[in-house]
C-alpha cells in the first residue's frame, strides 16, 4: 500500500480497475475463509440451544431459530460440572500463581545477578525446553504415584510450575535485560537488598510481560487434557476438560446439545479472557514467535 | 546471591527433569510396571520395537499427518497473513475471526468436530452435498479419517498467522519501494523480498509445528480411540496405552526415547538446511 502511495497522484483508469479488482478478492477471500472459521463456533452454539433429544435435521441449521437455555442446566444435572469448574479453577490459580512466582524469581537470577556458571546454566535451560514431555513423562508418573503418594491429587498437576518452567523464564529474562540498570543501582546504593529490587522495582515495572505469562500459564493448564489424564482417576478430582470428555463417554451423554453445551461452557473463560486480555496475548505471540 | 533466585528452576531441573530423563532411558532397557521391581532386559525393548506392526503403524499415522498438516497449516497461514495485513475495513474483526478458533484446546476441537464430520449430519457433509458431491464416512472410514484430522488441524493455524502478520509488518517498506521503481511485479516482490525477510520465521513455525504433530494427543484419543482400525492411531497414543493402559512401562519409555531421536534428528537436518533457505539480516548472502 505505501508502495502504492508512492506513485504520482494521477491514475490511470486502468490502475482504477485493478484497484477494484484486487479489493474484490481480497474481500471475497476473507469473508469467505472467515466464515468457514467462524462456521463451527456458530453451529455449536446453534446446536446447544436444540430442543432436547429432537432428531437430528439436515440440512444443518445455522444460527439458532430455539432458545432451549435449559441444555446448559441439564450439562449441571448430567455431570457435576460446579465441582469439575471448581477443580479446573483450584488447579490453573495454582499452576499460574507459581509459574509467576517461581519464573520471574529464576529470570531476575538470571537477567541481575553474577555468579559462576551463568551463562552456561542458562544455555542448559534453553536447551531443556526441546526435550518433549512424554520422555519424561513415564518416570515423573513414578516419582510421583509411587515416589510421592500424590496420585489422585492436584500435586503433580500444580506443583511442577513451582519449580522454575523454562520457557517462561526465558520470555521474562529477556523482558527483564529490556528494563534499565539505573534504577537498581539507585536502590542498591540505598542498600537495598537484591529480594527488594526484584520485588518492588522489578515486578512493578515488569507487569505486561507477567500478564502475557500469567495468560498463557491459564490457557495451558485449564485445557491441559493429558497430564490430569494420567494423575486423576478419582472422579471428583476430574478438571472441566476431562470432565467434558466424561460428559461425552457416560450414558445419556451422547446428546448433541449436551456435548455443545458443555464444550461451550468449557471454552468459555477462554474467549473471555481473550477479548480482556487480547493485547498480551498477541503480543506474547509475536515475542515468542520473532524472538524464540 | 544468584543461585538462591535460580534455586526453583536448578531443584526442578534435577527433580522433573534431568532425574526423569535418567530414569527414562534406565526403564528403556527394562521390563517394569508399577509395584514390580524393573527386570533387565538389555536391548530387547529396542529390538521389540522394530519388530512391533503397530509401532510402525503409529510411525507412519503420526508422519503422514505431519507432512500434510505442517506444511498446510504455513502454507494457509501465510495466506491469510498476507490478506489481514491488507488495508481492509474491519481488520481487526477478521482477525480476531482467524485467531479465535487456536484458543480453542484440543477436548473442545475433538468433541466439536467429531459432529462436525458425522457422515449424515453434519456440516462438512452438507456443503459437500450442495456441490454434489458425496459425503465420505469421515471417522468411519479408515481411509477419510487422516484427511479429516488434517483439514481439522487447519482450523487451529491462528497462532501461526498472528507471528506471520508480526514478521510481515517487519519488513522494510524501502525494499518494496525499490523494487517496485525496479518494475517488480507484486508476484516478485513476494517472492524475492517478502519470503526471505521472513524465512527466519517460517523456518521457527516448522520447527515448532513438527514438535507438536509429533506429539498429538487428546484430539486423537478423544475423537476416535485411535480408530477406526488405528488410522488415527498416533504415535503418543500408542505411547500412552503401552505406559498407561497395559502398564509396559519399560517399553513405553523405549518408544519416549525413539519420538525424542526423531524430533531431535528432524530439528538438527531443518536447521542444518537453513542456510540454503533461510535468509538472515545482516549476516549477508551465503
Amino acid at each position: 500500500m505505501a508502495a502504492v502511495s508512492l506513485k504520482v497522484k494521477r491514475h490511470s483508469t486502468k490502475w482504477y480497475v485493478r484497484q477494484a479488482v484486487r479489493n474484490l478478492v481480497v474481500y471475497g477471500l476473507l469473508i469467505g475463509l472467515g466464515a468457514i472459521f467462524i462456521l463451527p463456533f456458530l453451529w455449536s452454539v446453534t446446536s446447544s440451544l436444540r430442543t432436547p433429544n429432537a432428531p437430528l435435521s439436515f440440512p444443518p441449521q445455522f444460527l439458532p431459530a430455539e432458545f432451549n437455555w435449559q441444555n446448559y442446566a441439564r450439562v449441571f444435572e448430567m455431570i457435576p460440572f460446579a465441582t469439575f469448574f471448581r477443580n479446573s479453577v483450584i488447579v490453573t490459580a495454582i499452576a499460574v500463581t507459581g509459574e509467576l512466582l517461581s519464573a520471574s524469581l529464576v529470570a531476575f537470577g538470571f537477567a541481575r545477578l553474577r555468579f559462576p556458571g551463568r551463562n552456561l546454566l542458562f544455555i542448559v535451560l534453553l536447551s531443556t525446553m526441546m526435550i518433549p514431555y512424554p520422555v519424561t513423562m513415564i518416570p515423573s508418573f513414578i516419582l510421583w504415584v509411587r515416589g510421592l503418594g500424590m496420585a489422585n491429587t492436584f500435586g503433580p498437576l500444580v506443583l511442577p510450575p513451582f519449580f522454575g518452567p523454562a520457557f517462561s523464564i526465558f520470555l521474562l529474562r529477556q523482558f527483564f535485560m529490556t528494563i534499565n540498570t539505573e534504577l537498581d543501582e539507585a536502590a542498591k546504593i540505598d542498600g537495598a537488598s537484591e529480594f527488594r529490587i526484584y520485588w518492588q522495582i522489578i515486578l512493578p515495572l515488569a507487569k505486561p510481560a507477567l500478564a502475557t505469562i500469567a495468560i498463557f500459564a491459564f490457557m495451558a493448564n485449564w485445557n491441559d487434557f493429558l497430564t490430569p489424564l494420567i494423575y486423576l482417576s478419582d472422579r471428583n478430582l476430574y478438571t472441566l476438560a476431562l470432565g467434558i470428555n466424561f460428559l461425552r463417554n457416560m450414558r445419556g451423554g451422547g446428546e448433541l446439545a449436551l456435548q455443545m453445551a458443555g464444550a461451550i461452557m468449557f471454552v468459555a473463560p477462554c474467549i473471555v479472557l481473550y477479548f480482556l486480555a487480547q493485547r498480551f496475548i498477541i503480543q506474547g505471540i509475536v515475542t515468542t514467535g520473532l524472538k524464540g | 546471591m544468584g543461585y538462591l533466585f535460580i534455586s526453583p528452576w536448578l531443584f526442578g531441573f534435577v527433580v522433573f527433569l534431568a532425574g526423569p530423563i535418567i530414569a527414562s532411558f534406565f526403564l528403556s532397557f527394562t521390563r517394569y510396571s508399577p509395584g514390580r521391581d524393573p527386570i533387565w532386559l538389555g536391548l530387547s525393548n529396542y529390538a521389540r520395537m522394530f519388530g512391533d506392526d503397530l509401532f510402525y503403524h503409529s510411525l507412519r499415522v503420526t508422519t503422514v499427518y505431519t507432512l500434510f498438516s505442517v506444511p498446510l497449516g504455513l502454507v494457509t497461514a501465510l495466506g491469510l497473513a498476507v490478506l489481514l495485513n491488507q488495508k481492509v475495513i474491519g481488520q481487526r474483526i477478521f482477525r480476531t475471526v482467524f485467531y479465535l478458533p487456536s484458543l480453542i484446546s484440543g477436548v473442545a476441537v475433538a468433541i466439536v468436530f467429531a459432529w462436525i464430520f458425522n457422515a449424515r449430519f453434519g456440516i462438512i457433509n452438507y456443503f459437500l452435498s450442495l456441490l454434489g458431491l458425496p459425503g465420505p464416512n469421515w471417522l468411519g472410514d479408515p481411509e477419510w479419517t487422516m484427511p479429516a484430522f488434517i483439514l481439522m488441524s487447519l482450523w487451529g493455524v491462528g497462532g501461526t498467522v498472528v507471528i506471520f502478520i508480526a514478521a510481515l509488518q517487519g519488513v522494510p517498506l524501502e525494499l518494496y519501494e525499490a523494487a517496485e521503481l525496479d518494475g517488480a511485479g507484486s508476484w516478485r516482490r513476494f517472492a524475492h523480498i517478502t519470503l526471505p525477510m521472513i524465512s527466519p520465521v517460517i523456518l521457527f513455525s516448522l520447527i515448532t509445528g513438527i514438535i507438536g504433530t509429533f506429539q498429538t494427543f487428546a484430539v486423537s484419543y478423544i475423537m476416535t480411540g485411535g480408530g477406526p482400525a488405528n488410522a488415527s492411531l498416533f504415535y503418543l497414543l500408542y505411547l500412552y496405552r503401552n505406559a498407561f493402559t497395559w502398564f509396559e512401562m519399560g517399553y513405553a519409555s523405549a518408544l519416549a526415547w525413539f519420538l525424542f531421536l526423531i524430533i531431535l534428528v528432524c530439528t538438527a537436518i531443518l536447521l542444518r538446511t537453513s542456510d540454503l533457505w533461510v535468509h538472515y539480516e545482516g549476516l549477508g548472502r551465503k
